[in-house]
Formats: structure tokens, C-alpha cells, sequence
């Protein structure tokens, strides 16, 4: 998967998880003060993510995670090589 | 040797009554907002709770308890000398010995029933059920009271944002007695003791030695428990429909544990269950009740006209421990 390919897939499941347009979903939003992802959210966004990249993302690496762009280059480096 | 003799009991258990009681004191969110630096919208937003009831004085765990099981035992036209057993799942019962559950037992009149406490937590109502239900099964008692009852205002720091705006409240009590048809199904339960610190109240000797005059208050790490209850329980409840042999379109009523709205969204989307299941949504006005919030918020159902004698109803509750437990029953 090309890095467009994480992000559009990843805004889908923004989408679907928190009702935010999935064009607003680029890399330099953060998920907390552009998006309005609230922490629960972002809990739900992070399970549903493991699953359809199949990465796993511990409850403590989610707070890094304050980007788009944090998350998706997150899913590519930890995606099975 | 001699052989022991053994007894036997009812071929099946059911819920034969639910009762509740619900605090005087309304508490709204606007009351709660300002120790948290938070706002209505908030709080709804992220738990669907817009007011919850907090206990008075002279409303005590025990005189909750018993008001709530008078309404129990009336329910299921069970008189109180006929109750065998008395379990109390609390957490919020504040001595250490001896148990809430005698003082209730003894409040009520019955003929000394065996009675003690349940340490669950959030689950324990659930535990007390399935006990129940082996008992009848087993002959050890001819008619059981499960309570839930808790005082977490007592437990609870105003000034914590994680916890100050969900804890409330309560209590809920149960009859369990014997049944010509299967009322009460297996329960699937377990325990996770790696998560043992998730959702805890701090040691005594640690807060003598901090030298601060304080309650025991919980502490929760609320993501961590949001993810492992909406994702790690919709697997046990779709195991306890499982083992009842009951599918999502056959169940009538599903009774989560009142923890978070959001949590119960989540749930459902996970099993998939169709738009004719009603949903338990007590906590919106009661809050997280902990171990109280399934009954009291079956006793809701009932007297809404959602949950009718016979339907089935998905039970799960889930909490610190962190222990869970969940079972399907017929609505009395």
C-alpha cells in the first residue's frame, strides 16, 4: 500500500468511527484540534486501523499518534514487511 | 466408607422478581462540571450520562439494599423467611468485616439466611447471578436474593475528570428460585489480573502513610478500559448467546452494564444485534452504578414496557479485576 493508499484508508475509517468528511483527513490534521477526534474516538479509530492494516498500536503508542500523518507513517512502518 | 448423602435441587433456576432503588438527590451534570473544568456537552458526548442520582446520609448501602429487595421479593410473591441465601456484590460497602450482606439479610426479616459479599466489582451482580442459579440447581437454597448495591459518591474524587462525572448511586436485587423452564442460561465468565491496576482504589496504608485524611477514591485508565470492555466484551456476550443457543435475532432485551453509552454503542455494533433488541440505556440518568446498573436497569426496562415477562435478556457486566461476567435470563 502506497502512503495515499494508508491515508484514504484510514480517513474511511475516521469517517465511519466519528462522522468527520473523509477529504478533511490529511496528513498535517491533527486528530484531537483539526478533526475534533475526542479520545474515545481515537481509541475506537486505532482498533478498527489494527484491523484492516493488521498492525497492532498499544494503548501507550496511541498518544503519540497526533496526526494523520503520525498514524499512517506509524501503520507503514509497522505494517509485515 | 460410608457413603455421604447428597442432595438435589430444582431441575431449572429462573428470575422470579426485580427491584430497585433510586436516591433521592438528582444530580445534574451542571452540578459536576466545575471540580472537572468540563461542560455538559461534554460529559454526554463522551458518556451519555446527563444526570445521576447521589445517596443521602440515611441512604445507606444496607437501607438501599433492603428497600430495593422488598420491591424484588413483592415482585416475585416470595416472602423474605423464604430466601435462603443473601449475595451482595459492592464495592462500596466502606468495612473491611463484616459483610453488608447479614445486616440485610437480617433487615428483612429472613430466617438466617446464609448471606455474604461478592468482590466483583462492576461484574459482581452477574457473579451473584450465576452463584444463584447453581445454588437453586445444586439444592444449597430454594430461593436466592442477588443485590447490587453502591455508594460511589462516597468513593469517588470530585475532582478527577476521569471518574467525577460517571460514578453514581444505587441499587438493584433480584429473586432467583426454582423454575419448571430454564430461565437463567450458562454463564460465560474470567478474570485478566495482568490489568489489575486499570480500574483500582489506592491501598490504605499507602494514604496513612501519605498522612492525608482522604476515601480510598477509584482511579480508572479510561482509554485502556473503553477499548478492552467495547471490543474484548462484545466477544463474551456473543458467547453467552452462544452457549444459551439464543442468536442476535432471537434475543428480545440486552442489558450491559451501565459503564458508558459509548461502550454499549459499541457493543451492539459488534454483535450485530437488529433494531428489535431494546437496549438498556439507564445510565443517561442514573450513571455507572457499578456493580447496581444491571438490575437497576432491567427493573428500568420492566417498568417501561421494553423488557416483558418472557422476553430474553442479555446480561453482561464487566469492571475492575478486571472480571466479567455475562449470561442470557427470562424476563420475569
Amino acid at each position: 500500500m502506497s502512503t495515499e493508499e494508508i491515508r484514504a484508508a484510514l480517513a474511511e475509517i475516521v469517517n465511519e468511527v466519528a462522522g468527520i468528511p473523509a477529504e478533511n483527513v490529511q496528513l498535517d490534521k491533527s486528530f484531537s484540534d483539526d478533526l475534533d477526534v475526542d479520545s474515545l474516538s481515537m481509541v475506537e479509530v486505532v482498533v478498527e486501523a489494527e484491523e484492516k492494516f493488521g498492525v497492532t498500536i498499544p494503548d501507550d503508542e496511541v498518544k503519540n499518534l497526533k496526526t494523520v500523518g503520525d498514524a499512517v507513517s506509524y501503520i507503514e512502518r509497522n505494517r509485515a514487511a | 466408607m460410608t457413603a455421604l448423602r447428597t442432595e438435589t435441587g430444582a431441575a431449572h433456576a429462573a428470575i422470579l422478581g426485580v427491584g430497585a432503588y433510586r436516591p433521592r438527590r438528582v444530580v445534574p451534570n451542571a452540578e459536576v462540571v466545575d471540580a472537572i473544568d468540563s461542560s455538559d456537552e461534554w460529559i454526554q458526548q463522551r458518556s451519555g450520562i446527563k444526570t445521576r442520582r447521589f445517596a443521602e446520609d440515611d441512604e445507606t448501602v444496607v437501607s438501599m439494599s433492603v428497600d430495593a429487595s422488598r420491591d424484588a421479593l413483592a415482585a416475585a410473591g416470595i416472602d423474605a423467611r423464604q430466601i435462603d441465601c443473601v449475595i451482595v456484590a459492592t464495592v462500596s460497602h466502606l468495612l473491611q468485616t463484616p459483610s453488608a450482606a447479614t445486616a440485610i439479610a437480617y433487615e428483612l426479616g429472613t430466617d438466617q439466611a446464609a448471606a455474604f459479599d461478592i468482590s466483583a466489582a462492576c461484574a459482581g451482580f452477574c457473579h451473584g447471578v450465576a452463584l444463584a442459579n447453581d445454588m437453586i440447581r445444586a439444592g444449597s437454597a430454594g430461593y436466592a436474593l442477588v443485590i447490587g448495591v453502591e455508594r460511589l459518591s462516597d468513593i469517588t474524587d470530585p475532582t478527577d475528570r476521569g471518574t467525577a462525572f460517571i460514578f453514581a448511586d444505587g441499587a438493584g436485587a433480584v429473586v432467583v428460585g426454582p423454575s419448571e423452564t430454564p430461565g437463567i442460561g450458562p454463564v460465560v465468565w474470567g478474570s485478566d489480573g495482568e490489568h489489575y491496576d486499570h480500574i483500582r482504589t489506592p491501598d490504605w496504608r499507602d494514604i496513612l502513610a501519605s498522612g492525608e485524611k482522604k476515601m480510598p477514591c477509584l482511579s480508572m485508565k479510561g482509554n485502556e478500559v473503553f477499548r478492552w470492555a467495547s471490543y474484548g466484551m462484545a466477544k463474551v456476550a456473543q458467547q453467552a448467546l452462544d452457549r444459551a443457543g439464543i442468536t442476535a435475532d432471537e434475543l428480545d432485551c440486552f442489558v450491559p452494564h451501565q459503564a458508558n453509552n459509548r461502550i454499549t454503542d459499541a457493543m451492539a455494533r459488534s454483535l450485530k444485534l437488529p433494531d428489535t433488541v431494546k437496549i438498556a440505556r439507564d445510565i443517561i440518568d442514573a450513571g455507572n452504578t457499578s456493580a447496581a446498573s444491571v438490575p437497576m436497569a432491567l427493573q428500568r426496562m420492566i417498568d417501561d414496557g421494553d423488557a416483558k415477562s418472557g422476553d430474553t435478556a442479555l446480561l453482561i457486566a464487566f469492571g475492575a479485576g478486571l472480571a466479567y461476567a455475562a449470561q442470557v435470563v427470562v424476563v420475569p
